[in-house]
């Protein structure tokens, strides 16, 4: 099929190893992706997934290893030999600038971007561009203005905008609601099955793998450990390779409860967005002991800001939060005193210190108080790392050492070294926002059983998520937010599916 | 009473226009620096030196405009020198940039010892008095040619962050470093470079001190115009246009003191003098918010970071 088309690119990995001072992060990792297809990269929290593709763009220098393309031997030494050998990538985290436009994104990654741009050319190019590609974007609007979603579609368009045959995206979906990740795979699979492009795409989602993907290659511990064609591999044996035989933690039981007291108690909150505008309205919510409380919803409806104003990170406009009657102002000692405790979205810009150490992130809430410290004020490293290491290793956080930066993590270590912090001691509520995004499905077991394990031992837990199926798991309670209010706050067992979604749209 | 109302304002519109153009070179050159995400706080260093080296060498060599373009060339140097530290791992921009204010005044001031007396020749003004009647206005139209210089850069710098490739690719290592880095572009260069051209402009906002207004090389030249063109930039939000109104209201504020004395109020003189000041920290209160996020503001900025 690639002849026909004559634009699609394969490409193969030889021996590729990177090691990152004491850490083996890729180790003697050959793969082959065929022109046109869309190949599928598995693997857990870790595994060095990212660490590869970054290799293959020139991103990271591999410390050993070879790339080939169409079965040339080829050095990628920097990003820019990547785009000249039509190499592309979407990174996990996003690349655009967000104080630029759309348009002015799309033209200043462009190889042969003109010294002095004419923007009536260029709009008027990029419109007719936009009319043969399957999604739009606004394209005068600040990026930083765009939602999660217009945002990933950008990148994608970015890519076929550079007129790239070889694209890695880095987990594309994770951002997306289940259907716009539907009609964005199926769009890139009608091209790689046109032969227009190859696709290598890391996910964390099976569904998408046996839906999309033609092959898939699967990672252990930097090491390629299998994979095949989609149809001759099941999940099962997917999953085995992916976590070898270490065993998935088993769902606690939901210990059932009645007439608990009430623990968390939001009043009317009111706040406002970073312009000013009102992002949250009339807020009035209640949390049981023993009960999480799931709120759904678009993102971008408040629920950020709503867990913004629990956390401490934005102030209220009007309204009280009580914790067991008391009036609750998140500051560090009424967190600790009322034993109120949170796991934010982004982790790593919410509830990290980027580069501070393992140890004195997990430390944060107790590195003033004895044993760390004595008298409030001296600090013993000794057993703070001492700490750090007893709770990496009871919550099996991968890391270096407990000296690492906490941005060197992957994504999923950063959620588990957050939630060692925060689930270790005491916890009367907790506040739970997005906590399996990004997360292999191992992570997400152990997550959600860490959470229903809190409830069970009678926290009160709010929990916020764009994931409608982690909710319908999770929660005792559904409430929904829609335009910054709560459109619906209904038990789990008397409402269902549509009338969720039915909220979610605005509807009460 | 209406004839000093006049006589002030006059005054302070001349003062505006006189005393704006080292803010607004200075101020155009940090925010070139700030928009490719890095802050050089050694402007005030490199305003005296452009000082400096301008008096010297229009003094030596008899032309002006080679004392401007000396003042350029060094503060590019001290520029350069902001933007090759920098490039080391774990080096703050902050502290370099006040690490090389206090060697750049230091050094100017050795240096310049010898240029303390001698005079030398000065930039000629440009007369448009002959546009108005009125005495005091005419004085006031006095304006020298680097005003317009510098009003034209504002534009082009304006212009060239939407229109050029340069322009977009500055903004882009000031918002986001990744990304540049991912798409190939040198970050370390094209900050190395914007410090550089920036420390030029700061060199030639010198050279207007000390060859046009107050027009003499002295130590005490400067009055902090290097460091309060950084708060400039923050109060215009980082748009070189907003640089020109925010310079002409600092040089206005500047201009009130000697305005008010001219008319026979030397009460509360000093108090005025500092009026620029005062200026600075009142805008800086009332236009930011613990609630709002500081609009434009580059994503790369150590301070906003
Ligand atoms: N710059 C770095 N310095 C040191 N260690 C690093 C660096 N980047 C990654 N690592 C380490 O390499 C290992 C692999 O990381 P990588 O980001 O490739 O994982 P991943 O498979 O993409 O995981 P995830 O699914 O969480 O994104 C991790 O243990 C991580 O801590
Ligand atoms: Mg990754």
């Amino acid at each position: 099929m690639s002849e026909e088309g004559g634009r699609a690119i394969g490409v193969e990995t030889i021996g590729m190893t990177k090691i990152f001072g004491s850490l083996v992060a890729l180790e003697d990792v050959s793969i082959r992706v065929r022109p046109g297809t869309l190949h599928a990269l598995l693997g857990e929290n870790g595994a060095g997934k990212s660490t590869l593709v970054k290799c293959m763009m020139g991103f990271y220098q591999p410390t050993r290893g070879q790339m080939s393309i169409e079965g040339h031997e080829v050095a990628i030494r920097n990003p820019r030999d990547a785009s000249e050998a039509r190499l592309g990538m979407v990174y996990q985290h996003f690349t655009l600038v967000p104080s630029l436009t759309a348009a002015e994104n799309l033209i200043v990654s462009r190889p042969d971007c003109p010294e002095i741009i004419d923007w009536k050319r260029e709009i008027a190019a990029l419109d007719a561009f936009m009319a043969t590609m399957p999604f739009r974007v606004r394209l005068d609007t600040p990026v930083s203005n765009l939602s999660a979603g217009e945002k990933q579609k950008l990148e994608i368009l970015k890519q076929l905008y550079l007129d790239r045959r070889f694209v890695v995206l880095d987990e594309p979906t994770s951002v997306l609601t289940p259907d716009e990740a539907d009609e964005m795979l199926g769009l890139l699979k009608g091209m790689t099955t046109r032969g227009e492009l190859t696709i290598l795409m890391i996910t964390h989602k099976f569904r998408e793998v046996t839906a999309y993907a033609d092959e898939v290659s699967i990672l252990r511990r930097g090491r390629c450990v299998g994979g095949g064609l989609v149809g001759e591999i099941g999940t099962q044996e997917m999953a085995r390779l992916m976590i070898g035989d270490a065993e998935i933690r088993e769902r606690a039981a939901r210990v059932e409860r009645t007439a608990t007291p009430v623990v968390l108690d939001l009043a009317a909150l009111h706040a406002s967005d970073d312009d000013g505008l009102p992002a949250i309205t009339s807020i009035d919510l209640k949390v049981h002991e023993g009960e999480i409380v799931g709120i759904a919803g678009v993102s971008g409806n408040g629920q950020s800001e709503l867990v913004e104003v629990l956390s401490g990170q934005r102030d209220l406009d009007d309204g009280r939060i009580l914790v067991h009657g008391h009036g609750f102002e998140p500051v560090r000692d009424q967190m600790a005193r009322l034993k109120v405790f949170s796991l934010q979205e982004e982790p790593l810009r919410n509830s990290a210190v980027p580069r501070m150490t393992v140890a004195e992130n997990i430390a944060l809430r107790t590195f003033d108080e004895a044993p760390i410290a004595s008298l409030g004020w001296w600090l013993k490293p000794g057993t703070m790392k001492a700490r750090a290491r007893d709770l990496i290793a009871r919550y099996r956080v991968k890391t270096p050492s407990t000296d690492t930066p906490i941005e060197n993590l992957s994504g999923g270590n950063v959620q588990r070294a957050v939630l060692a912090r925060e689930l270790s001691g005491d916890v009367d509520v907790l506040i739970v926002a997005n906590p399996c995004f990004g997360l292999d499905f191992a992570s997400v077991a152990e997550i959600r059983t860490q959470i229903l394990e809190q409830r069970n031992r009678g926290a009160a837990v709010l929990l916020v998520s764009e994931d409608l199926d982690e909710i319908l798991e999770l929660s005792d309670r559904v409430a929904v937010m829609s335009g910054g209010r709560i459109t619906l706050d209904a038990p789990i067992g008397a409402t269902d599916r549509s009338a969720i979604g039915h909220a979610m749209a605005g509807g009460h | 009473m209406t004839d000093v109302v006049t006589t002030v304002a006059v005054a302070m519109f001349a003062g505006a226009v006189r005393v704006s153009t080292p803010f607004l070179f200075v101020s155009l050159g940090e925010c070139l620096t700030e928009k490719s995400g890095r802050i050089n706080l050694g402007l005030e260093g490199t305003l005296v030196f452009g000082a400096m080296s301008a008096y010297a060498v229009s003094y030596l060599s008899g032309s002006p405009w080679v004392g401007v373009l000396a003042a350029g060339l060094a503060g590019s140097l001290f520029g350069a020198l902001h933007g090759a530290i920098c490039r080391l791992p774990k080096v703050s921009d902050i502290a370099i940039g006040i690490a090389l204010m206090l060697f750049g005044t230091g050094f100017a001031f050795f240096l310049g010892k010898g240029f303390i007396q001698p005079t030398a020749p000065r930039l000629q003004a440009i007369d448009l008095g002959f546009l108005v009647s009125d005495p005091q206005l005419k004085v006031a139209l006095q304006i020298n040619p680097l005003f317009f210089i510098g009003l034209i850069l504002a534009v082009v710098l304006w212009w060239g962050f939407a229109n050029t490739r340069i322009g977009l690719v500055v903004r882009m290592t000031g918002d986001s470093a990744a990304t540049a880095r991912a798409m190939g572009v040198s970050v370390d260069g094209v900050r190395f470079w914007a410090t550089t051209v920036g420390g030029f402009l700061a060199g030639v906002g010198g050279a207007f001190l000390s060859l046009f207004y107050p027009g003499s090389w002295n130590e005490g030249l400067s009055s902090g115009q290097g460091l309060m063109a950084v708060a400039l930039v923050i109060f215009s939000r980082w748009n070189p246009l907003a640089c020109v109104a925010a310079a002409l209201l600092f040089g206005a504020a500047g201009a009130l003191g000697p305005a008010l004395q001219s008319v026979g109020i030397s009460q509360g003189y000093h108090f005025f003098n500092a009026a620029p000041h005062i200026l600075t920290l009142a805008i800086m209160i009332a236009t930011s918010s613990s609630k709002r996020s500081l609009k434009g503001a580059p994503g790369e900025l150590s301070i906003t970071k």
